[in-house]
């Protein structure tokens, strides 16, 4: 086997226990579409155009609700941004690749692919290595989310309630969440972000993620300059 | 506005935050005072949503006992915390709701 495929089976098998959790949620995503307004294609559309479950839930919420449509696209938006942070801790190494790996690899960047890919990486690791275990932790999970959400929309009504599944969605986030707290300052993000974010459940229009993620972005950054002036 | 336009909107947005630096950097070093309040952006926006889903998932703010979500969400972020691994999060998050469902 060569090189290349060998980092592509690591990397798809790095990320496979990311996948029982993220084939569910995709899941829930699915039947979250089938269960608005929005029409199943536009809908679907969001898992191959956006690729990223909560921006998407987020969007599908947005849009069923008839917001503002700057609202609705600032808000995934601002949820995804924490992307930038994953392509600024990528790039380094990725400055390694051709120009037009580094214009195509960035589209299937995902919390889980980031999270797989910066733990393998080393400071002298090869392109090789580089290119194909990403690719192979983020394009097995690029193809489990969207049978997830076809086959979530195609279930659609027929999950029952009882179950609870969207609690899945809180979870998912819960996960998420825990390595991201673990500095002073990113815990002061996430409790004034989660805090304020209660407070301001009754503003309008999804208006409130927004106002508190940045209030947690600056109460962070607060506590972030205390730290280290 | 059209909902596929919105999408379509969302996607290149998205798109561009993925390719910032990979694109716009190469393998140059990230000035800290973008990178530092970027690291915090996913604590404040995750915590954002997933708070309000455990204290006020049905609309309304709901500390009682009759919030089983509450009670099922603490336990999954001490699994959290300890695995740090999102698939046993939701196995125990979603076992603990399932059983508090069938014991209260």
């Amino acid at each position: 086997m060569s090189l290349s495929r060998v980092r592509f089976v690591e990397g798809a098998k790095a990320v496979s226990p990311i996948l029982l959790g993220a084939v569910p949620f995709g899941l829930i995503v699915g039947v979250t579409i089938a269960g608005t307004d929005i029409n199943n294609w536009v809908g679907w559309s969001t898992s191959w155009l956006v690729f990223a479950g909560a921006a998407q839930l987020v969007l599908i919420e947005l849009l069923n609700s008839g917001s503002l449509a700057a609202v609705a696209i600032a808000t995934p938006l601002i949820i995804n941004l924490r992307h930038a942070m994953y392509s600024a801790a990528l790039a380094p190494h990725f400055g390694k690749l051709s120009s037009a790996d580094r214009l195509w690899l960035p589209y299937v960047l995902t919390d889980q692919a980031f999270v797989i890919s910066a733990s393998r990486y080393e400071p002298d690791s090869d392109a090789t290595t580089i290119k194909y275990f990403y690719l192979g932790a983020a394009l097995t999970l690029w193809v489990g989310w969207q049978i997830g959400t076809i086959v979530g929309i195609t279930l659609g009504a027929q999950v029952p309630a009882e179950w609870s599944l969207d609690f899945t969605i809180a979870l998912v986030f819960l996960g998420l969440l825990a390595p991201a707290v673990s500095t002073r300052p990113g815990l002061v993000a996430a409790v004034v972000g989660g805090g304020v974010a209660v407070l301001a459940l009754d503003f309008p229009n999804g208006t409130g993620i927004i106002v508190a993620a940045t209030a947690g972005v600056v109460a962070g950054s607060i506590a972030d300059w205390r730290l280290h002036k | 506005m059209s909902p596929w336009l919105i999408v379509l909107l969302v996607a290149l947005g998205t798109y561009l935050t993925r390719l910032s630096f990979i694109g716009i950097l190469g393998d140059r070093e990230i000035p800290t005072s973008i990178e530092r309040p970027l690291r915090l952006v996913a604590p404040a926006a995750i915590a954002a949503i997933a708070i309000p889903e455990l204290i006020a998932p049905a609309g309304p703010v709901d500390l009682s006992f009759d919030n089983l979500r509450l009670f099922a969400g603490l336990i999954a972020i001490v699994v959290a915390w300890k695995t740090r691994s999102i698939g046993w999060t939701i196995a125990t998050g979603m076992t603990s709701l399932w059983l508090l469902d069938w014991l209260f």
